[in-house]
C-alpha cells in the first residue's frame, strides 16, 4: 500500500513490563515481540486492559520496559525521541491557541530554528490534507469532536515523524465520523511517509487501515496472532463488506474471543 | 449586552440602592449620629478630601503589595504542591489550619513582633489573609492536568520546565484568576483589619477610627463607602487582567 522508501521500522524483542503497585509488581506484558517493516501500517487489537497503551508508551520512550528491548530503525529506545508522533483518544488541545498554534506545538520542541512562516505553511499543508482548510484561525472550542481529532492528527505529523503512534484516536467518535477519519488517515498515508502503529478496539478499522493486524492476548499480554491484510492499496469503505474482508473479520473476531479466554466452541458448549 | 447597558445597568442599581438608603433614614427620622444618609456623605467627603486621598492611597498600595506577595508565594507553593503529592499531602493540613485562624487574633501578634513597622505589618496581614485561595487553585490546576497534555510534549523530549511554561501554566490561568478575585477582596479586608485594630495613623481604617472617636458618623459612613468603591475598582482590575490573560476560557 505504501511506496517502499527508507524508513524506520518498529521492533520489540522479548519485552516484558510490570507496573509497581503497593501489592507488588503487576505484570502487563509478557515476552512480547513485534516487528514491523518501515513504512508499514500495523494495527494492534486485544481485550480491554490487555496492555495496548503500555506498548505505545514503551515505544515512545515514556516508560522503559522491565525486560527486553525496543528498537526504532536500528537504534535502541532509551527515552523520548523527536522522531515519534502521537495522537490519543482524547484529542487535548491548548484552548488558548488557535488551530495552527496547536498543530505547530511539537515544532517548538524539536525544530526551534524553523522560521515561523515555514511552520505555518507546514500546518496549512496538513490542514488541507485532512480537509480542514479555512479552519486555521479557529479556536479548539469551536471545533467538533471529529475536527479536533483531525487537528490532533496534524499535530502528531507536523514534525514529519518516522513513527506515528495512534492510541484509539477514533474511539470516541460516532460511526460515520469514524469512517470519514479512516479516509482522512488513508490520504495522510499517501502523502506523508511514516510507519504507523494503531491501537484500536474496532476490528473493521484495523482491517480497513492496516497492512497487518496483531492480536494481543489478555494480561499479561503476549503476541497471540498476526495476519496480513491483502485488500490492495486502494481501499473503499464498501470493500469491508467483500467476502475477503468478512472472512478476515470473522477470523479476527474468533481470535479476540480466544484472547478474552473464551473460545467460540466453549461458548456454544455452555449455551447448549 | 452592549457597552452602554454594561455601565448603565450597574449604575442604575447603585442609584436605586442609595435612594432606598436615603428613604429609610428619612422615613425613620434618624439623626445622623444614629445612621448617616447618603446626602450627609457628600459634605463629609469634601471636608476630608485630602485625608481621603492620602489615606486611600495608603490602603491601596498596601493591599496591592500584600496581594502581590500572595500571588508570588501562592504560585510557588501551589506549583510545588501541584507537582509533588508528598508535599501536597504534607502541607494541606498546615495551610488549612493557618487559614482557619481568625486574622483578628494574628493582628496583635504581628503588630507586636514588627512593632513600629506599620507598612510591613499591614502588608503582611493582607498577604496572610489572601494567599490561601491562590495556593489551592494553582495546586489543583496543576495536579488535575490530563496526562495527554504532558505526553504530547514529553514524548518529544520536552523538559519539565517547557511543559510547565507551555501547557501547565496557561492551562491553570482561569482557575488562578478565579482565586485572585477572592484574594483581592480578602487582601483588602486584611489591610483594613490592621489599620482599625492596631491604628497607626495611616490608611482608611485609621480615618474610620478617628471618625468613631470623634463620633463623626457621616465620616465613618463615607469611609465605608470609599472602601466599597476601592474594593470594586480592585476587583474590576482583576477582571480586566483575566480578560486579557485568560479570556480564551470564556465561551460564547
Amino acid at each position: 500500500m505504501h511506496t517502499p522508501e527508507p524508513g524506520v521500522g518498529i521492533s520489540m524483542r522479548g519485552v516484558s513490563h510490570a507496573f509497581d503497585t503497593p501489592d507488588g509488581p503487576f505484570p502487563v506484558l509478557d515476552n512480547f515481540s513485534l516487528d514491523t517493516a518501515a513504512g508499514s501500517f500495523v494495527a494492534l487489537v486485544g481485550p480491554s486492559g490487555c496492555g495496548k497503551s503500555t506498548v505505545t508508551r514503551l515505544i515512545s520512550g515514556l516508560i522503559s520496559p522491565t525486560r527486553g528491548e525496543i528498537m526504532l530503525g536500528g537504534s535502541k529506545v532509551t527515552g523520548p525521541r523527536p522522531n515519534v508522533g502521537m495522537a490519543f483518544q482524547n484529542p487535548v488541545m491548548l484552548e488558548w491557541r488557535d488551530v495552527v498554534g496547536n498543530i505547530t506545538l511539537p515544532l517548538e520542541i524539536v525544530a526551534r530554528d524553523m522560521p515561523e512562516r515555514e511552520r505555518r505553511n507546514r500546518a496549512l499543508e496538513l490542514l488541507d490534507l485532512v480537509s480542514l482548510s479555512g479552519f486555521e484561525s479557529k479556536r479548539p472550542s469551536e471545533l467538533s469532536g471529529g475536527m479536533r481529532q483531525r487537528v490532533s492528527l496534524c499535530r502528531a505529523l507536523v514534525h514529519r515523524p518516522d513513527v506515528l503512534i495512534l492510541d484509539e484516536p477514533f474511539g470516541a467518535l460516532d460511526a460515520f465520523t469514524r469512517e470519514e477519519l479512516w479516509l482522512v488517515m488513508q490520504s495522510l498515508r499517501k502523502r506523508e511517509n511514516f510507519t504507523c502503529l494503531l491501537i484500536t478496539h474496532d476490528l473493521r478499522e484495523s482491517v480497513f487501515l492496516s497492512d497487518e493486524v496483531v492480536v494481543m492476548s489478555d494480561r499479561p499480554a503476549r503476541l497471540q496472532y498476526r495476519t496480513t491484510i491483502e485488500l490492495g492499496p486502494e481501499r473503499a469503505l464498501k470493500d469491508l463488506y467483500s467476502h475477503e474482508a468478512t472472512d478476515l473479520l470473522a477470523g479476527l473476531r474468533n481470535q479476540i474471543e480466544v484472547a478474552q479466554g473464551r473460545s467460540m466452541s466453549k461458548q456454544t458448549d455452555t449455551v447448549s | 449586552m452592549n457597552s452602554f447597558n454594561r455601565i448603565a445597568i450597574p449604575a442604575a442599581a447603585i442609584l436605586i440602592f442609595l435612594g432606598i438608603w436615603e428613604w429609610i433614614v428619612w422615613i425613620n427620622q434618624w439623626p445622623n449620629y444614629k445612621m448617616a444618609s447618603p446626602s450627609d456623605l457628600g459634605p463629609a467627603f469634601w471636608k476630608f478630601r485630602h485625608l481621603f486621598l492620602q489615606y486611600g492611597f495608603d490602603t491601596l498600595w498596601r493591599t496591592v503589595a500584600g496581594l502581590a506577595l500572595s500571588v508570588l508565594f501562592g504560585t510557588v507553593v501551589g506549583m510545588i504542591m501541584g507537582f509533588s503529592k508528598v508535599v501536597r499531602e504534607g502541607l494541606y493540613p498546615i495551610l488549612i489550619g493557618f487559614n482557619a485562624i481568625p486574622k483578628a487574633t494574628v493582628v496583635p501578634v504581628v503588630a507586636l513582633i514588627l512593632v513600629g513597622q506599620d507598612n510591613l505589618n499591614t502588608v503582611l496581614i493582607a498577604f496572610m489573609i489572601s494567599f490561601f485561595p491562590i495556593v489551592v487553585s494553582v495546586s489543583i490546576g496543576l495536579s488535575t492536568l490530563e496526562p495527554e497534555y504532558r505526553d504530547i510534549l514529553r514524548s518529544l523530549g520536552a523538559s519539565k520546565m517547557t511543559i510547565f511554561w507551555k501547557i501547565a501554566l496557561p492551562k491553570t490561568l482561569p482557575e488562578f484568576f478565579g482565586a485572585l478575585k477572592i484574594a483581592v477582596t480578602l487582601a483588602f479586608i486584611g489591610t483594613n483589619l490592621m489599620e482599625i485594630v492596631e491604628p497607626h495613623g495611616k490608611g482608611l481604617g485609621h480615618l474610620f477610627d478617628s471618625g468613631k472617636i470623634s463620633a463623626n458618623y457621616p465620616l465613618m459612613f463615607s469611609v465605608m463607602l470609599a472602601l466599597a468603591g476601592l474594593g470594586i475598582v480592585l476587583y474590576y482590575i482583576v477582571v480586566v487582567l483575566e480578560q486579557i490573560f485568560a479570556g480564551w476560557a470564556e465561551r460564547s
